[in-house]
């Protein structure tokens, strides 16, 4: 998937992966992509909240190797 | 669509439960709610300029696991709990207790209480703390980091009727 910014929270724990995911969506304009890299297992229920509370979609969440890409886009 | 609210009172002055307010309150704020912290009584000792001072305690804290942050992986699955009896004579056990407790929040990715703190306060997250207790336990301002409010129970309230969620911890 194509995408603008990309966000490495791997190694971070709660809340340190939504923090970081809000303040780089702050830096890319409105229905712009930002990748998010996360090894947190409590960040694909979290970053499901947080695109539902803040109206940012979550194009996609999967699962490599412990491993966890989201695509978000900005509203 | 309405900005949502949020309210905590933070009572507890201990490491350990420095970590609820601070999340809670820096992650509400990056869902976008206006969010306001009030600390009081033990929880003052959040907002003071130095946080060195904040330690955990496993005496009387049988929820506590007491694991080793370093060595092999037997080594660190085993538990180290002891009687309350041992740990209240032992010189420092709270000091080495708190040590252990912050390597393994660096070992786990876990945010420090200074970064969390900063975090809420780069949120605008606002924070007040209680008048009373500052005199009542001999604080100065000073001790305090800036961009505090002080007020009291009816500043608080004032705030707190208004939100869609309000926490005591």
């Amino acid at each position: 998937m194509n995408f603008d910014k990309e966000l490495d929270a791997r190694g971070l724990n709660c809340p340190l992966p939504i923090l970081r995911a809000k303040k780089a969506l702050a830096e890319v304009g409105s229905g712009q992509v930002l990748k998010i890299l996360s090894t947190d297992p409590g960040s694909v229920k979290d970053f499901a909240a947080f695109a539902k509370q803040t109206g940012n979609e979550l194009l996609s969440t999967a699962e490599a190797g412990g491993e966890f890409t989201f695509f978000m886009k900005k509203k | 669509m309405d900005t949502k609210k949020m309210a905590i009172i933070a009572t507890k002055g201990t490491l350990d439960w420095a970590y609820p307010p601070f999340i809670l309150a820096s992650t509400a704020a990056a869902l976008g709610y206006e969010t306001q912290i009030f600390f009081t009584f033990y929880g003052l000792q959040l907002v003071r300029k130095d946080l060195s001072g904040l330690k955990v305690s496993p005496l009387g804290n049988p929820g506590m696991p007491m694991k080793m942050p370093f060595g092999p992986k037997w080594f660190k699955s085993i538990n180290w709990n002891m009687p309350n009896a041992i740990q209240a004579i032992i010189p420092g056990y709270e000091s080495v207790a708190t040590a252990l407790m912050k390597q393994t929040i660096a070992n786990n990715g876990v945010a420090t209480i200074p970064d969390l703190r900063e975090l809420c306060q780069e949120a605008e997250v606002k924070f007040i703390a209680c008048q009373m207790t500052v005199e009542l336990f001999g604080f100065e301002h000073s001790d305090f980091i800036d961009g505090l409010e002080y007020g009291g129970a009816a500043t608080f309230l004032e705030f707190a009727g208004e939100t869609d969620i309000c926490l005591f911890i």
